[in-house]
């Protein structure tokens, strides 16, 4: 409560006080970098899908995805220049998604056939 | 006792209020701005937190089926089409960048330059949408629809007489944009400045739905001939022949050849006068369908007359090798399911976005936000990005697997 007092005792003078200047307007070509990054990213994914990489494919899928990713969580959602608490927290969630899809995948393939009942004839098939 | 001490607490912060020795952005219980945006900001933190976590469930369901199953996401994926997708995936990327930009209005008070980034950003939203319901209604079309309701049928992509589906999705869309006009005319008729200045960019926003329509619908003119002609041979050979004017007895064979054809329809179908039809139409490389059926053909007359001995499945005219069986209703069902439900949850979130950004259209043109509170902007903003983010890994997982 004192604290409130003090910063709302002077706020008749206007001027930059404490706790009142903590705006991070980005710059206007860091947003345009990173869309255009982006874009970019988004046109090499698509590229990538008419080569056959095998068994690589998802990877290189995966890893695109997050670098692009990335670039969103710390340009436009703005983490480099936030609070390191809410980086810990948000990047939290991700350790326990993986755990979880780790471990529910595991156990699925060590426990578990695959269980859809097929018992309808082919409709179409692959030249894959 | 209680009372006694709410009362006295409410006359302490009513004498304050009288004093204006704070300002009215800044709720009571905050001392500074700045702890009260930090405190909002930590919220929608731990709220996307609980989304990424909520989608992670989805992503857990692909993950297994697509290990149990990688050939049924390989065969399934190739009906998705992957323009539709990337249209998508820049629309949304472009939204990102508007919202983004907005917050940097709200913190620099360009109040005009934050109303129209926020209308460019709902508007953004509305092409996605539009795009997705080309997308839908396609596939609700040919009863690519998730497991126990999965009804494609190669030999007839097109069902008849099902409900016209891209009406039924455009129908809230088309009721928003009239209402939104006539709420436009009335507030000038009655000459209400401030809900005129609302009513004008919601026109503009609900009005680019249609222009997302649009332009899925150009794309996915351009794609389905080529789709399906590649997914399912005889259909294109059957148009071909319908459009020809042949006798369909002949072809009606041709349709269901699912395991070769008689030789006597062979040599009537090479001696036949459409065969140089069909040369003509294959030297159009998008169609490949008519191009596997010419090659067919000539292999197997090539086997006929003795002079090459090839295997039972090169006979068919849609495979060029032994196929996986992957098309089951059940199994792609199960695709259709995942896709639908991802897909349909990021649809909804989109629809969530579209109404709280609504909101801040509202009070920013009221001109609520400046250097010391664009809390909402930014929470909204996060919001936002974690939709675009989702995205970012659906897009490749479900459309660009080959």
């Amino acid at each position: 409560m004192s604290a409130h007092n003090s910063a709302s005792s002077d706020h008749g003078s206007g001027e930059h006080r404490e706790g009142y200047d903590f705006a991070h307007p980005l710059p206007l070509p860091i947003l345009f970098g990173v869309f255009a990054a982006l874009v970019f990213l988004t046109i090499v994914t698509v590229a990538q899908a008419s080569f056959d990489l095998g068994g690589l494919d998802v990877v290189i899928v995966m890893a695109i995805a997050t670098v692009k990713a990335t670039l969103v969580v710390l340009f436009f959602m703005h983490v480099l220049y936030d609070k390191p608490f809410n980086a810990v927290v948000f990047i939290s969630s991700f350790v326990f998604l993986a755990i979880f899809i780790i471990a529910t995948l595991s156990d699925s393939r060590l426990t578990s056939d695959d269980t859809i009942l097929v018992d309808d004839a082919v409709v179409t098939t692959s030249d894959s | 006792m209680s009372t006694l001490e709410a009362d006295s607490a409410t006359d302490a912060h009513g004498a304050h209020d009288h004093d204006h020795d704070h300002p009215s952005y800044l709720a009571h219980h905050f001392d500074t701005p700045e702890q009260q945006f930090d405190s909002g900001k930590l919220g929608i933190w731990i709220f996307l937190v609980t989304e990424v976590l909520f989608f992670g469930g989805m992503f857990c369901a692909y993950a297994i089926f697509r290990m149990l199953r990688p050939e049924v996401f390989e065969g399934c994926s190739q009906f998705l089409n992957t323009k539709l997708g990337a249209i998508n995936t820049g629309v949304l990327l472009f939204s990102s960048l508007t919202m983004a930009w907005a917050v940097r209005c709200s913190q620099t008070e360009n109040h005009k330059g934050l109303t129209a980034l926020i209308a460019t950003t709902l508007s953004c939203a509305m092409v996605f949408l539009g795009v997705k319901a080309i997308e839908y209604s396609h596939k609700f079309h040919m009863g690519l629809l998730p497991a126990g309701l999965f009804s494609y049928d190669p030999a007839h992509p097109h069902h008849e007489g099902g409900p016209n589906y891209l009406a039924w999705i455009c129908a809230p869309f088309a009721i928003a944009l009239i209402g939104v006009v006539i709420w436009y005319v009335v507030s000038k008729v009655r000459d209400k400045q401030f809900q005129a200045a609302v009513a004008l960019p919601l026109i503009v926003v609900c009005a680019s739905f249609f222009g997302g329509v649009g332009l899925g619908t150009i794309l996915e003119s351009g794609d389905s001939t080529e789709a399906h002609a590649s997914e399912t041979g005889d259909h294109a050979g059957e148009s071909h022949v319908a459009a020809d004017g042949h006798d369909h007895a002949d072809h009606a064979d041709e349709a269901d050849h699912a395991e070769g054809e008689s030789l006597a329809t062979l040599e009537n179908e090479i001696s036949g006068a459409d065969y140089g039809v069909r040369e003509r139409l294959a030297t159009d490389a998008t169609n490949t369908g008519i191009q596997n059926e010419l090659s067919a053909i000539e292999r197997q007359s090539a086997m006929a007359s003795g002079s090459a001995i090839v295997g039972q499945y090169e006979i068919d005219a849609t495979i060029d090798s032994v196929p996986s069986e992957f098309l089951t209703p059940s199994r792609a069902g199960v695709f259709f399911s995942i896709y639908y439900c991802m897909t349909g949850v990021h649809a909804i979130h989109i629809l969530a976005g579209i109404g709280v950004l609504v909101w801040l259209l509202v009070r920013s043109i009221r001109q609520d936000f400046n250097h010391n509170y664009f809390g909402p902007v930014d929470y909204v903003g996060l919001y936002w990005h974690l939709v675009d983010l989702i995205w970012i890994y659906l897009f490749p997982l479900l459309y660009l697997i080959r």
